[in-house]
């Protein structure tokens, strides 16, 4: 490794400078790319970023929710890299899980997955000191771990008990996802898979059915034409937080 | 007394030495590039820039959802991974080597995966497919 | 206290103290670094009660270093002339608990090295980000004002310096109760109460810690209370304690009145086990009953120390009553389908336990530390001791029988 000399690095801006005025010119030329992404990435421009146009939404046909089942907790365990053993277990993450209802004077019973609902007033959002916890412009609401300090704040403000902590050091990270230790953490609607035109993890993977996923602004999703179509509940709608989620059968 | 003066200079000469001596000593890291003429920008650049890059590229990526850009940390860990451990951390990293040198600490992987590969690649293709 | 007359009793004391306030303060940052370290896998803390013993002990420091200030406030502000003595103690005691609350707080984050992160990105809606400022700018407020108070050049500014802390505090408060009172889904807490409720407790608190180091500082010395200073302050405090278990009524009262909250207020004051007997035997019993009789029947006030034994009492209430609040509105699972019974596998429905862990413990009991430490010196080196003119206040007719 040599070390670099004044003389020589502003010689090589000037060289670089024009090299890269030069490929600009020629990038104008229709047709033509600018050769500088690595090789393990195919060239391929960067996508436009999330678009406050779109609102991701999901809706829960509680009546297709099978009680013992649990396919759409493994599905997020695995997709997203939650494979850490805590002996605690009150301190294992749980990004989604299933809640069982019993209403206690009919003794009817049902079941139904809960995780973050991704509301459009979240509450986790306001909390946060550091604005680590926000929404996408596409209604996704996140945890940004590079500045997050661990407070957990938002955890106590969340109505749905939708966020875990890390509690131990991690080492097994999906490197799609990144979690670690000593950050809050929550559904993202597995932001990766969408944004690649995916489905969530849970949805592809509930053997009954019961969740849909989708553009809830776009008159013409399934989604959309369902919410417009069928009655639909949100959870402490009360509340009034606008949430993503939406549930039938409870 | 007068005679322990020699044997306490000697010492105390020794003493002061020993940092002279680990600063004109220190090893160099030594970079093993993996994928060599591949990478985004020239050397130089890179080791001086990296980190603006990686921090600006964090922001755009998670907060406004632009994916693709060149600055990819999972691409830089694909390239750069050591072939024989198959992570830029640890014994003979890329990261580490440049990082224990400069004695910056990285954090970095307290969330980041640091072994290459495309984890759950099998999984994700399968995902659909299950049950 | 001046440096010229200690006896070597006195220095070899001094450095006692300082020396154990240092110990204590040691292992409680050892403690926070082994947390860190670990991870909070360590503690007694988890995804339910996410808040524990050292969220306790922080937050009653700080309450009490914003109350303690309010002695010196009733001087400057209010113009009570045997306070204004008293002004310097009373500051440097807020300092010290602040400082020492804040320490505890941002030891326990999850990750405490991102502290430059926290000061610089700012979510104006948040509380915590408004205590980034509130708390700095209390440093710097307070250490104006002692400064007023303290050097005869800037004695003249002393009241809006006064006016001003009195102010700020006053704010920082209401921004301690709002933390809590602003989560819209927690049953404990969803309360506008709650900051004003905060303050009553934080001069109640601080009155309590003044006048344990007031007495300290006194014995140290071998100077005596003026007994008339004693009874002023006495009835202060006492009407303190009666105003914060007002508030604590009224705010049971009320949220015994919602059907929503019936079962959340069941299990806090009688079936929940450590929480109801924390609540009655030590905040009510122990932390409010105890110290008013203390403070107010003729047979027991005459005993001698039966004031320092109420401020006692008060802090071990304040401790009850904030680990019932704190911890107990955790334990109590959020309702999140009302009228429905619920159960999952993260601990939905189902009231959580915790019990506090040692590194925990050590890391509460270290912010007592600096606080201790911090004031011990602080004495030691300026002349915080309070010093009555007991001729010069008979003759203005301050101290009237």
């Amino acid at each position: 490794m040599n070390e670099p000399q004044n003389k020589s690095r502003r010689g090589f801006i000037g060289v670089a400078a024009a090299a890269g005025a030069g490929l600009g010119v020629a990038a104008i030329a229709p047709g033509l790319h600018l050769i500088e992404v690595s090789q393990a990435n195919p060239t391929h421009a960067p996508s436009q970023g999330a678009s406050s146009q779109v609102r991701w939404g999901m809706l829960v046909d509680t009546t297709k929710c099978a009680s013992g089942c649990d396919a759409c907790v493994k599905a997020c365990a695995t997709e997203n890299g939650i494979n850490e053993t805590v002996q605690d277990e009150r301190q294992v993450a749980q990004w989604i899980r299933k809640i069982d209802l019993t209403d206690p004077k009919s003794g009817r019973r049902h079941s139904l997955p809960m995780m973050c609902q991704h509301c459009a007033e979240p509450p986790c959002v306001d909390v946060c000191p550091t604005g680590a916890s926000m929404k996408r412009a596409d209604g996704i609401v996140l945890v940004d771990r590079h500045i997050c300090i661990g407070c957990r704040y938002c955890m106590m403000a969340c109505p749905y008990k939708a966020r875990s902590f890390v509690h131990q050091p991690l080492t097994a990270q999906n490197p799609e996802v990144p979690r670690g230790i000593g950050c809050v953490e929550s559904c993202t609607f597995c932001v990766q898979r969408v944004d690649k035109g995916l489905k969530p993890a849970c949805t592809e993977a509930c053997p009954e059915g019961a969740m849909l996923f989708g553009d809830l602004n776009d008159p013409n999703s399934e989604i959309a034409q369902r919410i417009a179509r069928e009655a639909t509940t949100r959870v402490r709608a009360d509340l009034k937080l606008d949430q993503g989620v939406r549930y039938q059968g409870i | 007394m007068k005679l322990l003066r020699i044997p306490f200079a000697v010492l105390l000469a020794a003493f002061l030495a020993t940092p002279l001596a680990a600063f004109a000593g220190a090893p160099k890291p030594v970079v093993k590039i993996e994928n060599p003429g591949q990478c985004i920008a020239p050397a130089d650049e890179m080791r001086r820039n990296h980190m603006e890059m990686l921090k600006h590229q964090r922001d755009r990526t998670l907060r406004q959802g632009i994916r693709g850009e060149k600055a990819s940390l999972n691409e830089c860990i694909n390239c750069h991974a050591s072939k024989t451990t198959g992570t830029v951390t640890g014994k003979d990293g890329f990261c580490q080597e440049c990082h224990s040198y400069a004695a910056v600490k990285l954090d970095c992987w307290d969330c980041h995966q640091p072994k290459a590969g495309k984890h759950n690649a099998a999984h994700a293709e399968t995902m659909g497919a299950k049950q | 206290m001046h440096l010229e007359q200690n006896s070597r009793a006195e220095e070899s004391l001094f450095y006692i103290l300082a020396a154990f306030g240092g110990l204590v303060t040691v292992i409680g940052l050892a403690a926070a670094l082994y947390m860190e370290h670990s991870g909070h896998v360590v503690t007694g803390m988890n995804n339910q009660v996410v808040w524990g013993i050292p969220h306790v002990f922080a937050i009653f420091l700080i309450v009490a270093a914003s109350g303690v200030l309010n002695v010196a406030s009733i001087g400057s502000v209010f113009g009570k002339t045997i306070y204004k003595a008293r002004a310097p103690l009373s500051g440097l005691l807020a300092l010290a608990m602040l400082a020492a609350g804040l320490a505890v707080i941002m030891l326990d984050l999850g990750r405490a090295d991102r502290l430059i992160v926290a000061m610089t990105h700012f979510n104006p809606t948040s509380v915590f980000g408004w205590n980034v400022i509130l708390y700095p700018g209390f440093f710097a407020i307070v250490g104006i004002y002692l400064w007023t108070l303290m050097d005869r050049k800037m004695n003249p500014y002393y009241k809006p310096a006064g006016f001003a802390a009195f102010i700020w505090r006053l704010l920082l408060t209401t921004g301690t109760g709002s933390i809590f009172g602003f989560l819209v889904a927690r049953q404990a807490y969803q309360s506008a109460m709650l900051a004003p409720m905060f303050i009553i407790m934080s001069f109640a608190w601080g009155l309590a810690v003044f006048m344990i180091a007031q007495k300290a500082m006194f014995a140290w010395n071998d100077v005596p209370l003026h007994p008339q200073i004693r009874a002023r302050m006495k009835n202060l405090f006492g009407t303190f304690i009666a105003a914060v278990f007002y508030f604590v009524m009224v705010y049971h009262l009320t949220n015994i009145y919602f059907a929503k909250q019936t079962a959340f207020e069941q299990f806090i004051l009688l079936t929940g086990g450590i929480y109801p007997l924390l609540f009655w035997g030590g905040y009510v019993f122990l932390g409010t009953l105890m110290p008013l009789l203390l403070i107010y029947l003729p047979s027991l006030n005459r005993i001698r120390g039966s004031v320092m034994i109420a401020a006692a009492l008060v802090i071990v209430g304040a401790f009850c009553l904030l680990f019932v609040f704190i911890i107990g509105g955790q334990v109590f699972p959020l309702d999140i389908f009302p009228g429905m019974q619920v159960s999952s596998s993260f601990y939905d429905g189902k009231i959580d336990s915790y019990t506090p862990s040692l590194p925990e413990i050590l890391l509460g009991l270290g912010g007592f530390g600096i606080a201790f430490t911090a004031t011990t010196i602080g004495v030691r080196v300026l002349k915080f001791m309070p010093e009555d003119d007991i001729v010069k206040l008979q003759s203005a007719g301050h101290m009237l029988d």
